[in-house]
């Protein structure tokens, strides 16, 4: 490869796309067959989902959107629900931009581009960006983003009318994959030991808080494990220079 | 105001924009906007980061103890189960995602069988 195509954006924009050929895109497809199948099961029609696929982005606020759908919640309420349950976006995105952005990095094309923070770009990212060249990390998010919110939308468009006739243990199991790649990826892409106690604290903590505060859970145990996680580093790290 | 309450062909899709994209994007652009006050290497991005990764953490365990949909056919002792164990076999193959992932399905499945 020479150096002048390497210096290229369209060469960095096709180096994202190539997250489609990757083992965490093949499981969120799977997950995402497992929503498409969920919104078939209740109803709902192909252009709908195929929308809410790419409008949304984010499976955890898909998967709220049609229990509030199926059980004829007001617009309001929904709004509410989905909101509550997508905070995490704000943090989500706020520790990855400030390694794919330059100081140059226009705010607008930022906005456009967060979009495509979802669990996995999230974590394929932190996997991949740091062998980025910085100026071009930006096309390369663009490249993994764009590629897989398309991809998934036509495969919903394309699967619809035979989802159906899928067992439903090998639906189940398309749900299962998702969580479990996101734990293994995440562990093994842990830069320090406050990642590992963030997990651990995150994993325990979540059906704790769901009993207590089933309308924001997530949220109270990522607060709650991130912070502790934070402080149990800092005075380690301190107690270890102070030696 | 409910997803079924119109007739027009366009009230599911405003629906879907405001319950969904809007409620969700708001949250994504507000991230950027304090990304941009974040310098690498900092304690607020560290803390950001905990956060971020606890929350992530918090879904995946929720998404194996209160799954949706037909996850649900696998018992809970199954599901949790499977995840131990593929756990251990994924820090014994030196992270190998594959490895693990392979055990928790290969698991799943067995488990699912030895109990019906």
């Amino acid at each position: 490869m020479n150096s002048a195509v390497k210096t290229s954006k369209t060469y960095w924009y096709l180096q994202g796309a190539r997250v489609l050929f990757t083992l965490p895109s093949l499981f969120l497809a799977s997950a995402i067959l497992g929503f498409a199948g969920l919104a078939v099961e209740v109803g709902i029609p192909m252009l709908e989902v195929a929308f809410m696929n790419a409008a949304i982005w984010a499976l955890p606020s898909k998967l709220i959107l049609i229990s509030s759908i199926v059980s004829g919640t007001s617009l309001l309420a929904t709004s509410i629900a989905v909101a509550l349950a997508s905070v995490r976006f704000v943090l989500m995105v706020a520790s990855l931009f400030p390694e794919i952005r330059q100081k140059s990095t226009p705010t607008w094309q930022l906005l456009l581009l967060s979009h495509f923070v979802a669990i996995t770009a999230w974590v394929y990212s932190f996997e991949k960006i740091k062998d980025i060249p910085r100026e071009m990390r930006v096309v390369f998010f663009a490249g993994a983003g764009s590629s897989l919110v398309t991809f998934n939308t036509l495969m919903i468009l394309a699967t619809y009318r035979i989802i159906e006739t899928f067992p439903p243990e090998v639906l189940g199991a398309l749900f299962f994959l998702t969580p479990i790649y996101f734990l293994y990826s995440l562990w093994r892409n842990a830069r320090d030991y406050s990642v590992y106690i963030a997990m651990v604290l995150g994993l325990v903590l979540s059906p704790v808080a769901t009993i207590l505060f089933p309308q924001v859970d997530i949220l109270v145990a990522g607060i709650i494990g991130g912070s502790l996680a934070t402080g149990i580093y800092v005075l380690s790290e301190r107690r270890k220079h102070a030696q | 105001m409910t997803y079924y309450m119109l007739d027009n062909w366009w009230w599911p899709y405003i629906f879907i924009l405001v319950a969904g994209w809007l409620a969700t994007d708001i949250w994504r652009w507000l991230g950027v906007l304090v990304g941009n006050r974040l310098e690498e290497g900092s304690l607020g991005l560290l803390w950001v980061r905990a956060i971020a990764t606890s929350i992530i953490a918090a879904i995946i365990a929720k998404l194996i103890i209160y799954p949706t949909g037909s996850l649900l056919d696998f018992d809970i002792v199954v599901r949790i189960g499977a995840v131990i164990i593929g756990f251990i076999v994924f820090i014994y193959a030196k992270k190998r995602i594959i490895a693990g992932v392979v055990t928790s399905l290969a698991c799943l499945f067995i488990g699912n069988w030895w109990l019906v």
